[in-house]
This record gives structure tokens, sequence and C-alpha cells, in this order.
């Protein structure tokens, strides 16, 4: 009963076509990443090089978060910059040395490249590398790019911990087998999940990111991970790259899809499945529970997703499945088949599947459609609204604690508050 | 390259964005990497709008780049004109778009569209938001008001009922929808019409008519200043130089105004709502004198404010500055009048080193000052950009106008400790409501220990320890407070004695009496030292 049970092959749109549209896109850059990941790294720093425009953009993602000594700035570029590139390699050198200088307690220093870095073939890596010579061991210099015309908002994660991956430590021929879990997550819900893995009876368990930027956990052909997040497809190859299996589970939101996600670790590790149930019941039962909160008023609303983070086809499959919402159209920025195979398969085949953006065009199918509630961005947000449709901005999922059973509730609660606000409200 | 967490201003296309957003039927299309969209956000969430800003994106992408941008360009200035039907085409490049060299002007120019198609060039490296507003709005100006060869050139001024045109309100600007209305209110009782607003709620056909006005009334310089110079040779519009910010400067300005029209300035200055001069005088406001402010904003609100503050409330002004180059020289001026050295720059942790050198008792500033003297523990209001959400506000909330100078009046004084409050912290505090621990009832953190019992030794939760605890990469001169701290130590009986000083002039108290000690090269500060420091800075 715990176990997924396989649904019929009509009901899934895994073999669905998927409608790829290009044309304007109403999304976030990669650079965004860093506001939730340097919280996650406290002895990490992250440099953008990049123009004003990059500033302004993790200014206005941060919000009032920007004053609380944010271990995140931009070099930004002049045109005495773009005037030669050696000038620029010069004053990338000079900043570094000054911020280094001034915070000695940064352990990992990540060189963010982004759109006019790229473009003017600024190079990063190279940068990183010469830097290092001088900062070593003291402080490591890592290399990753955020930029739009690269990544697309959560990718900016996935880039920075791909290229934390050859930094990780080869795990020795004979270790025992090591659970890693892969993907930022909040503290807290990343204790609540280690406890639970511990509880099954796992006990070598690594998380990338590391709380501590240098403490990297080792990888090799005896580790195992499970991805926490959805949108690590470059991460989860540098990790196979050195050796490491990857465990196909739907993602951990839910009561369903955290006994699913624990259960794929379970199986790989030889666990009991008496005692496996045994473990997970507590939890997963007040998981349920803790959704009937919201089922009242979520059961039978269709809700449409915009693109945005690639949370979103895992967030629709969790709202279908658990609470009974009908998905009309899931957008994301990119589609992982392999990744997402889990979550397809339990998404009615009524569902379009689109990847890519079009935005005035999907919008046009968000107006005919009528959804009881949308998903997306701040920037449509309030016009959707003044147009008389209930949405849900996106970002938040991103920011919040969802993941796991004692989250359920508080996921389900973020799609139910908008729809009972608009009920409530009489003016 | 520049080392920067916070800036004052966006790059120059978000200025082009916010007169785009202001007008009604213009569309912009920026050639712009996926990612750049995230500006819709600050006038959908900041400004509260419910319409998307008028902006297309082309959101180019890495495989784009070895390829011809430019189908993809024209295929999104084709579907932006058929979807959004404009009367007028902004067409311009990002920071991205800059680099890549594609010619946004040239092949939207190619394209023979049958609406004006006007072409920015915005440099993204050097300039920034101020200056891409102003370009944007005298690029506007100078193509449709020329572009209508139906409209007399130039206009015939001295028509019966005189004519003005209100320049510079934009979107994202602070508080510009009610200095509109203040404004307006006051053209009304002169008995002048407005010709155009522009750029917020003008239509393309409106700047074509913007020439049928008798004179220009520059609000904001920052976005107006360009356009009106361009008017005024073109057009022989002459434009008021008087910014209405404060009781006196709406005097002078409906004085300015009223001759340029040529009409009686009576009927204008005569406003019942006037309260501030009054509130100004009565005596509660007697503890305003001398309170010493610095102001930090753009050019234009800070030296509004630094008239209003010394004129109108009694302050003294102790910093002066602003973030905008482009208004350096009048901000150098105005600081030459008030006696101080002015601060031009656009790198807050300058700004924050002045103010912690220059030990303010109030901050007017923009959201970046408000967070500095939170920091501070030092009482701020807002008067510039730019600012948070909480800035745009539901309820009316002019800076112009005499309605105006009422809202100044109650949103900087509110902040400060008021007289009577003041009086009773000193008097009674040692009692439970007073003592301090409990700080001022305006002051957040200052509920804090408000129900605890008062202890004579109780650690004082509103300590302004300004100089330490900052960012680290604050400049050398933070570090330099802190070793003072160290160097010269405080005999227990001073220790108490500076303890019995409201603790909202405690840090100043300290900071002072430890240069004092450290300039004579005491080694340690006695009861009669602290006494001697204050008589030493007694102003």
């Amino acid at each position: 009963m715990i176990a997924a049970a396989p649904l019929p092959a009509t009901q899934g749109c895994a073999s669905a076509p998927v409608l790829r549209e290009r044309g304007q896109r109403e999304v976030f850059c990669g650079l965004t990443g860093i506001v939730w990941l340097h919280r996650k790294m406290p002895d990490a720093f992250f440099l953008v090089v990049g123009s004003r425009t990059c500033a302004h953009l993790l200014q206005s993602a941060a919000g009032v978060m920007i004053f609380a000594e944010p271990r995140f700035a931009t070099a930004i570029i002049e045109e005495r910059d773009l005037a030669g590139l050696a000038d620029a390699n010069e004053e990338l050198d000079r900043v570094v040395r000054r911020l280094l200088a001034r915070r000695p307690e940064i352990r990992t220093l990540f060189l963010v490249g982004s759109c006019p870095s790229e473009v003017i073939k600024l190079d990063l890596s190279r940068a990183a590398q010469r830097l290092a010579g001088a900062f070593l061991p003291d402080v490591r210099i890592v290399n990753y790019s955020g930029s739009g015309i690269e990544t697309t908002f959560t990718q900016g994660e996935d880039a920075c911990l791909a290229s934390l991956v050859p930094f990780m430590p080869p795990q020795p021929a004979q270790a025992d087998q090591q659970l890693l879990i892969v993907g930022a997550l909040p503290d807290i819900v990343e204790d609540q999940l280690l406890r639970l893995v511990r509880e099954l009876g796992i006990t070598n368990v690594g998380c990338l990111p590391a709380r501590e930027s240098r403490d990297l956990p080792p990888v090799g052909p005896n580790t195992r991970f499970l991805l926490a997040q959805p949108f690590l497809g470059d991460t989860a190859q540098a990790l196979e790259d050195r050796g490491a299996v990857h465990l196909p589970a739907p993602f951990p939101f839910g009561a369903e899809g955290t006994t699913d996600w624990l259960h794929a670790a379970a199986r790989a590790f030889g666990i009991d499945e008496m005692h496996f149930r045994a473990t997970v019941a507590p939890g997963r039962e007040r998981a349920k529970r803790a959704l009937e909160h919201s089922r009242a008023q979520l059961e039978g609303k269709s809700i449409f997703f915009l693109p945005d983070s690639q949370l979103e086809l895992p967030l629709a499959r969790f709202l279908h499945t658990e609470l009974g919402m009908v998905p009309i159209e899931i957008g994301t920025p990119y589609l992982h088949r392999q990744h997402m195979a889990l979550e397809l398969a339990q998404l009615p085949s009524s569902t379009v599947i689109s990847e890519g953006q079009d935005v005035d065009r999907q919008l046009d199918r968000v107006r005919a459609s009528k959804p009881d509630i949308t998903v997306c961005g701040l920037g449509l947000a309030n016009p959707l609204e003044a147009e008389g449709f209930t949405t849900k901005w996106a970002i938040e999922l991103v920011f919040s604690p969802i993941h796991g059973f004692d989250q359920a509730g508080d996921l389900a609660e973020l799609f139910a508050r908008p729809i009972r606000r608009r009920d409530v409200l009489r003016v | 390259m520049q080392l920067s967490v916070w800036t004052y201003e966006g790059p120059p296309h978000i200025g082009a964005m916010r007169v785009a957003t202001g007008m009604t039927d213009v569309h912009y299309l920026l050639h712009a990497p996926q990612g750049d969209t995230y500006a819709d956000l600050l006038f959908t969430m900041i400004e509260r709008r419910g319409k998307r800003p008028p902006v297309t994106y082309t959101t180019f992408q890495a495989r784009d780049l070895g390829k011809d941008t430019a189908e993809l360009f024209q295929s999104a200035a084709r579907d932006a004109v058929a979807r959004f039907n404009p009367a007028a085409l902004l067409v311009g490049a990002s920071c991205t778009a800059e680099l890549i060299q594609d010619d946004p002007a040239g092949m939207a120019q190619a394209m023979r569209l049958d609406i004006p198609v006007i072409p920015l060039e915005l440099p993204s490296y050097s300039r920034k938001e101020n200056w891409g507003a102003s370009e944007t709005f005298y690029q506007i100006v100078r193509t449709l008001a020329v572009g209508d060869s139906s409209r007399p050139v130039p206009c015939q001024a001295g028509s019966p009922r005189p004519k003005a045109n209100l320049l510079g309100p934009s979107a994202l600007g602070f508080r510009h929808r009610d200095d509109i209305v203040e404004i307006a209110k006051i053209l009304a009782a002169l008995g002048i019409e407005i010709n155009v607003t522009a750029p917020m709620g003008a239509s393309a056909a409106d700047i074509a008519r913007i020439g049928e006005a008798d004179f220009n009334i520059v609000l904001y310089p920052e976005i107006a200043d360009t356009a009106a110079r361009w008017l005024e040779r073109n057009f022989q519009q002459p434009f008021t130089k008087t910014i209405p910010i404060g009781h006196n400067a709406t005097i002078d300005f409906i004085r300015e105004v009223a001759t340029l029209a040529k009409v009686d300035p009576a009927p204008a200055l005569n406003i019942a709502e006037a309260r501030m001069p009054w509130w100004s005088r009565s005596v509660d406001s007697t503890y305003l004198t001398g309170k010493r402010v610095f102001i930090f904003g753009d050019a234009t609100h800070a030296i509004a404010a630094a008239r209003v503050a010394r004129d109108e409330l009694g302050f003294v002004v102790c910093g002066l500055g602003c973030y905008n180059r482009e208004f350096a020289r009048d901000l150098r001026a105005a600081a030459a009048e008030h006696g101080v050295e002015p601060l031009i720059t656009d790198d807050h942790l300058e700004v924050e080193d002045a103010i912690a050198a220059a030990h303010p008792e109030l901050v007017l500033g923009t959201q970046m000052e408000r967070h500095i003297a939170k920091r501070l523990s030092i009482p701020c209001a807002v008067i510039s950009a730019p600012v948070h959400v909480q800035d745009f506000p539901a309820r009316h909330s002019p800076q112009m106008g005499f309605e105006g100078a009422n809202v100044l009046f109650d949103s900087w004084v509110h902040p400060l400790v008021m007289g009577l409050e003041e009086h009773l912290l000193t008097m009674f505090r040692d009692d439970f409501e007073f003592h301090d621990g409990a700080g001022a009832s305006h002051l957040s953190h200052g509920s804090k220990t408000a129900h605890a019992p008062a202890s004579p030794a109780a650690e004082p939760v509103a300590e302004p320890e300004m100089a330490v605890g900052l960012d680290p990469i604050a400049p050398d001169s933070a570090a330099q407070g802190s070793d003072v701290l160290e160097l010269v130590r405080w005999t227990a009986e001073a220790e108490t004695e500076l303890k019995k000083i409201p603790f909202f002039v405690r840090g100043k108290a300290r900071r002072n009496t430890e240069r004092y000690a450290e300039e004579r090269g005491l080694a340690s500060i006695s009861l009669d030292t602290l006494y001697d420091a204050k008589a030493h800075y007694a102003r």
C-alpha cells in the first residue's frame, strides 16, 4: 500500500507530446540561485562578474535580505573594462583581493558568470585557477555560470553544484555504500530527511551542498544519490561521470512523494520492507492529516503552471494525486525526461506539458482555459489578478520549506491560501 | 570594475521602461537575454500595477548568438506590433545586447513599420537609470513632437487661457502620482490649463501636441530637464526652475508659474490646507530646533529637503549628498549654501561612513539610508527613490505643494522622539517604562524589554555602536573606530554616568568622549573627562 502503485498506462502522460515554444520568456536567470545558495553555505561568497543589470536583479530578487550582511556582490563591468580583456582580468583580480582581504572568514569564493561576462568571453574558469594559486589553501575559488543566456532560475543551483563535484574527494574503493542527497534544502527539512534516512538504517549519508562549503562528501562507484530537487540535470551527470549511481524516484513532495523517494533509497540499501513501512508510517500519516485541511479548498480545482523553476511537474503531480486538483497545462523551462519519468507517469493524460515559453501565447491559453489558480512569476501575478484570475506566485515555492512529510500541509496551504483569500474578500 | 552590493540606480534601460510604462500607447522592444524580465516585477510589485509593463523582450539565448539574431528581433517586433498595436515603438538594447552589437534601431527601421520607431542608444556601461529615463523621454518628444506635420510650428503663445505641460512624472517615480494632483490643484487655482502631462499618462498623440503649451513645468529635472531644454529651443517654451517641495518652495513655484503665465499668483497662495507653518511654530516643535539632519537622495529631492529642514523645521543640515552625478553641480551649490561638504557618490558604504561620522539625529534618504539608519539606531524618513513597496502608499501622499509640505512635516517629525516623550525619557529614566532598556515607542526594538523591571545594570538594547559590527567590507574607518574603544579605558564611575545619558544620544556621547580623550592622550576616561568632553562639544 505504500509502494507507488503503478498507475494505468492511460492515466500517465509519460509519452505525451510536449508543446515546445520559443519567444519571450518571463523567467529569472540563474544568478537568482545565489539568493538561497548563500544562505545554505554560510562560509561561501558569490561574486557575480556582470553589469549593473545583474546587480539590480540580485537586489530586486533579494528584497530586504540584501542588507543583512549578504555574502554576495557584483563586480560591475564598466566601460574601461570593455576596452581590453587583459585589463578586465587585472580588475577582477583587484576586486577579488580587496574582497577577500575584508572577508577573511570566506572559505569558498564562487566567481559567477553572467550574460555580459560570457559574451565578452571573460574566462572566469581561468581566473579561478589563477586566483586559486594566490589564495589556496585558505580559500577555494570556483567558477560557474548563472547567465540568462545559459540558465533559467534554479538552473543556477545546478550549475553551482555541478561546479563543486570535481572538488568532492574520491570515495575509497573499499568504502561502504554511501547515500548522497543532492540539492539545497532548508536546514530544517534536510535534518528531517536525514533523520528518516538514518532511522531506516542508512548511516553513511552525505549532502550536496554541504553546510560547510569545504566539507564536501566523497563520491565514487559506491555512491548512490537521490535528487531532492528536480532541476539538477548537470549535477547528476557530473556525479555519474564520477561513478555515482542515480536512484530514480519521484521528488519528495507530499505524503506519497516523500514515501516513494525514501523507498528508492531503502530498496537500494536493502532495507527490510517491514522496517521501511514502520519507519515512514508516522510521518506519512501526519502528512496525510495535514493535507486534509486544504483538501476541501483544492479538490477538483484546475491549475495552470507557467514555467519558472522545474518544480512544476512534481508539484502538479502532488496536487493531482494527493489533493485531487486538475492540471490544465504544466509549463517547465526545461524538461529532463529521465528525471521526470516517474512524475509524468502519475499525471492525467489530458494534461498539456509545455517546455520553454512564448509568454503572450501562453497567457492567451490561460485566459482561454480559465484555471482556478495560475502559478506564475511576480511580473505576471498582479496583472493576472487584475484580469480576475487567482494566482500563486511561484518564487515562494523555491524559498519556502516544502519538501518532506512535515511540510506537506504547508505546501498545500501555499496553494489553498490564494483561493481562500479570493473567497473571503468583500472588496 | 566596481564592487557593488547595492545600487541606487538600475541600468539605463530600466529608465526607458519607466517612461514607456508611464505612457499609454507606446511599446518598448528590448533586445535582451532571458532573465531581464525581472524588471517587470518592479512595476507589478513595488508600484503594484495591475498591467504588465509595455515591454517585449527578445529573449535571446546562448544558442542564438552564433546565428543571425536579426530574425529573432524582427519576429519579436512584428509580433509585438500586431498584438499590442502601439502608436509608437521604442527599440533598444539591454547591457548584453549592447555587447553583441546587433543594431536594434537599424533592424527595426529596415522593417518599415507604419508607426514611428524611436531608437534608443542607452550606454549601459557608463550611464544609469535616471539618464536612461531622461534620454528616452527626450527622444520620444523629439521624434513625436516634430513628426506631426498638422501641428503649427512654432506654437502660438498667448492663447486666451494659458496652457502648461507638466513634465517629468513617470512610472516607478517616488510619489509622482500624488504630486501631479497637487500641482494640478495649484494650476486650477491660477486658471492655467494643463496641456499635457508626460510621460505619466501621456499618449503618443499627446506628445505630438506638446508644443501647444505656453510653457513647461518641470517637476523632476532628472527625467524632464533634457526634453524641456529641447522644447525651449525648438518651441520657445520657457520652463520652471523651482521644485515645489516644501512650503516656501511652493510659494516660489506659484510666483514663478504666475509670472510665466502672466496671471495673478494670489488665488493659489491662500490655500487653507497649508498647516505646516503653524505646526512648525507651535511649541511642541521647539524641540526640533537645531536637530542635526543628514540628507541623501536624488539631487532634486535632497536639495529641496535641505531647504525645508533648515528654513521650515529649524534643523541643522549636517550632511548633504546625492547619488546622481548628472546633477552634482546643483548639489555642490546647495551644500556650499548649507556649509557642508557635498557627498556625491553611488557607493552606499561611503554614505554609511559619512552618516556615522556626522552623528546626525535624523537621516533623510532613500531605502538604503533607512537601513543604514536602522543599523545605527538613528531615526530616519524616506525622501527619495529608490524606495520599497511601502513608499508607494494607497493613501494620498504627495511631496509637492502645500499638502506635500504637510506630509513632509508629519513624515519627518514622526520618527523623532517627540518633545514630550524626550522630556519624559530624561526625567524618568529609572522608571520601569522609561528606563534605558525600554527605548522609545517609535523604535520597534524598544518594546523588547519594556515589561522588564528596571535594573541599573541592565544592558541597554539600543546602544548605537555605530562603527562596529558593520559589514566587514566597509572601509577602514570602521575598523579604526573599534580600535579606539580598546585604547581608551573608562573608569567604572564614568561608565555608570554614561549609562544615565538617554540611549539615543549615548553613542554620540561615548564617541565624542573617546575622541576627546584620545586627542589629549588620556589613558582613561574619568567623570571629569566625560563632562569636559561634553563642554568641548557643546553646541
